[in-house]
């Protein structure tokens, strides 16, 4: 009997948290004018408005551009200071990694309010570099817990053999460090990009109509009239984090 | 080559550091001085401002103060800062704006002309009085209308009239909407956690499943699915008018219910997996323990399990109220005007009104808020990480 109760709870509680991302997909099909069921027709055309009508195409190249940079910056600077914080003698490490990981905690309207405020009176707010900037802050702490928890995995041993072997630091960290911590640095730079993807709100603040991304557009199309044209982005999205999911998730396996 | 290695370490983060301290911490820091400065005054009567600072305020200032107050408005040549000026002195004495014009004319032609000649209202102390309450830099005003809150003529703090602002208002309904979110996560998750921990094999990982995909699918599509689900003729209203059960669509979106529902399936995870994370450190076999010693079900669970997930949903509990109160997408698109939380108020000061100030204030407020809630999560989790 308990047993019953429990298995329908969970089935329902599976079907509440996934129903969500299983009504969205088909309709991204859709060839009514409106998002709702049944769907009519199996159609492209909300694909076809997304690569034709210049403010959505615009649009997802500003979100490549942005999360690409975004990516590269978080990465580079999240991997160092993972090393870095690997380290026994620095001082003040469990501060420094809260400081480090506090862009998550931080309401993202303040931080908005405050980088825009910022942004504006050093010259140079509403352009691609502020927009980068802003993402890169918010991104980073998923690319330092992610090196992080790769480098806690690395025997240490491994590295000293090397450098008892005569090899000099870089050649220790490009040859033996790095490849070991690498599936740490590509998941990091992956949910970099994603988080880049569906960055709305510090976008709001700091960029100008020129740096428009898929996230925003999305957002104000949300607030103004539901265009099917969301859902086949939501399409892209979802596809596209599923497709670096399972590319990471592949590239891990054969390592193992 | 090789240097200490404190150095190395050193050398590897301070690039990070340099980054968040330019573009992390500055800005907060622009958040809370924007929030308490009030440069209006001083920036246009520096000299002024200077001084006032010391006068007793018994009859009209000394001659060097006016002499000060003469050579600021010879100085200022902003008419629109003048302006901002006088609105302001205006607003904490009446009578300002034609004492103003005339006074700046007057001395514009005569840079030495005896002030109270040009009008005798300078001779009344109330008016000096209004530049000295708005002559220093800094003010709490901001900070105090953020909670509905003013000072009278006197000085004191007092309650703002009835119906003049909303924001204390739409403070309390943020957290009232967040801790009802926290706790239809915790209605939902501590079961769901309890029953995946128990469970094993492609169950677990099933359940598991369920909870992790949707936190890797963009926030921002999730919330536009549930648009899809809860708009009038949405799914759900369609299956209640096709039954027959309704007769019109109910309304389900652009109101609290619409509100809490999406905020509820976005930040369950967040229940579920620190409550789970504590449950499958605890051993299987301690409830049929409790079981065989004769305790009933409920009581085995009361007395045995609910404690010890009890680290995990207070964790749970606060990672889901203190992320939800700051959250902006969410109640910007399925509330209604009703619905709004703080984070839509600060937005609409700083894009709608430009009231960047006001912005300021209530974000400090939430910022803080926020601080001291992540100050407790983090001492509370602190132990297992530094174990891991």
């Amino acid at each position: 009997m308990m047993k019953y109760a429990k298995a329908i709870y969970a089935t329902l509680i599976v079907v509440f948290l996934l129903s969500p991302l299983l009504v969205i997909l088909p309709l991204a099909f859709t060839s009514s004018a409106f998002l709702t069921y049944p769907i009519p027709a199996f159609s492209t055309r909300w694909f076809e408005e997304l690569v034709i009508n210049s403010v959505w195409s615009r649009a997802i190249v500003n979100s490549l551009i942005i999360a690409l940079a975004t990516t590269a910056l978080a990465t580079v600077l999240g991997t160092l200071a993972a090393l870095g914080l690997r380290s026994q003698d620095l001082g003040m490490k469990s501060q420094i990694r809260t400081l480090f990981l506090l862009p998550m905690v931080v309401p993202a309207v303040v931080l908005g309010v405050g980088m825009q405020a910022l942004f504006v009176r050093l010259g140079f707010n509403s352009t691609y570099w502020s927009v980068i900037i802003a993402h890169t802050v918010v991104a980073m702490p998923f690319v330092v817990i992610s090196v992080s928890g790769a480098l806690t995995g690395i025997d240490r041993r491994v590295e000293r053999a090397a450098e008892s072997l005569g090899a000099p630091p870089w050649k220790v960290f490009s040859l033996v460090t790095l490849p070991l911590a690498m599936p740490g640095v590509l998941s990091g730079g992956a949910l970099a990009f994603a988080t880049s993807l569906d960055e709305v709100v510090l976008t709001l603040f700091v960029a100008g109509p020129n740096q428009r991304t898929l996230a925003r557009q999305m957002f104000s199309t949300l607030r103004e009239n539901i265009s099917p044209a969301i859902a086949s982005a939501a399409f892209i999205i979802i596809v596209g984090t599923v497709v670096i999911a399972a590319v990471l998730m592949l590239s891990r396996r054969k390592k193992a | 080559m090789k240097g200490s290695p404190r150095l190395r370490a050193l050398i590897l983060i301070a690039p990070l550091l340099f980054f968040l301290g330019l573009f992390f911490v500055w800005p907060l820091i622009t958040v809370i001085t924007q929030s308490v400065s009030d440069p209006a005054v001083s920036r246009v009567l520096p000299r002024t401002a200077d001084l006032i600072g010391d006068w007793d305020g018994e009859g009209a200032p000394s001659a060097e103060i006016q002499a000060a107050f003469r050579a600021d408005i010879v100085g200022a040549t902003d008419d629109q800062a003048v302006g901002d000026v006088t609105r302001r002195l205006n607003s904490s004495k009446s009578g300002f704006r034609s004492l103003m014009g005339k006074t700046v004319t007057a001395v514009r032609e005569n840079p030495d002309v005896d002030l109270a000649e040009v009008d005798k209202r300078w001779a009344d102390p109330a008016f000096w009085k209004a530049i000295q309450d708005n002559a220093s830099p800094y003010t709490d005003s901001f900070l105090l209308a953020a909670v509905d809150m003013e000072r009278d003529s006197a000085g004191s703090v007092v309650a703002m009239k009835e119906g003049t602002s909303a924001n204390f208002t739409i403070l309390m309904r943020t957290l009232w909407t967040s801790a009802l979110v926290m706790l239809c996560c915790l209605v939902i998750g501590l079961p769901y956690a309890m029953i995946a921990a128990s469970v094993t094999g492609w169950k677990r990982a099933v359940l598991l499943g369920a909870v992790l995909l949707p936190l890797w699918t963009s926030l921002l599509v999730r919330t536009a699915a549930w648009m899809i689900i809860l708009q009038d003729n949405g799914i759900i209203n369609q299956v209640l008018t096709g039954l027959g059960i309704t007769s019109g669509p109910l309304a389900l979106i652009y109101n609290r219910f619409g509100v809490v529902l999406a905020m509820t399936h976005v930040l369950l995870p967040f229940m579920v997996l620190p409550i789970y994370s504590v449950l499958i450190t605890v051993p299987g076999n301690l409830m049929s323990a409790a079981a065989s010693l004769g305790a009933h079900p409920i009581r085995a669970f009361l007395r045995v399990l609910l404690p010890l997930s009890l680290r995990g949903v207070i964790s749970g509990a606060l990672l889901v109220f203190m992320t939800s109160i700051g959250y902006y997408i969410t109640p910007a698109l399925l509330g209604g005007a009703g619905d709004q939380m703080i984070s839509s108020v600060i937005a609409e000061y700083a894009t709608r009104s430009a009231n960047w100030s006001m912005a300021a204030a209530i974000g400090l407020i939430l910022l803080v808020l926020t601080l001291a809630l992540y100050a407790v999560y983090n001492r509370l989790s602190r132990d297992p990480i530094q174990a891991r």
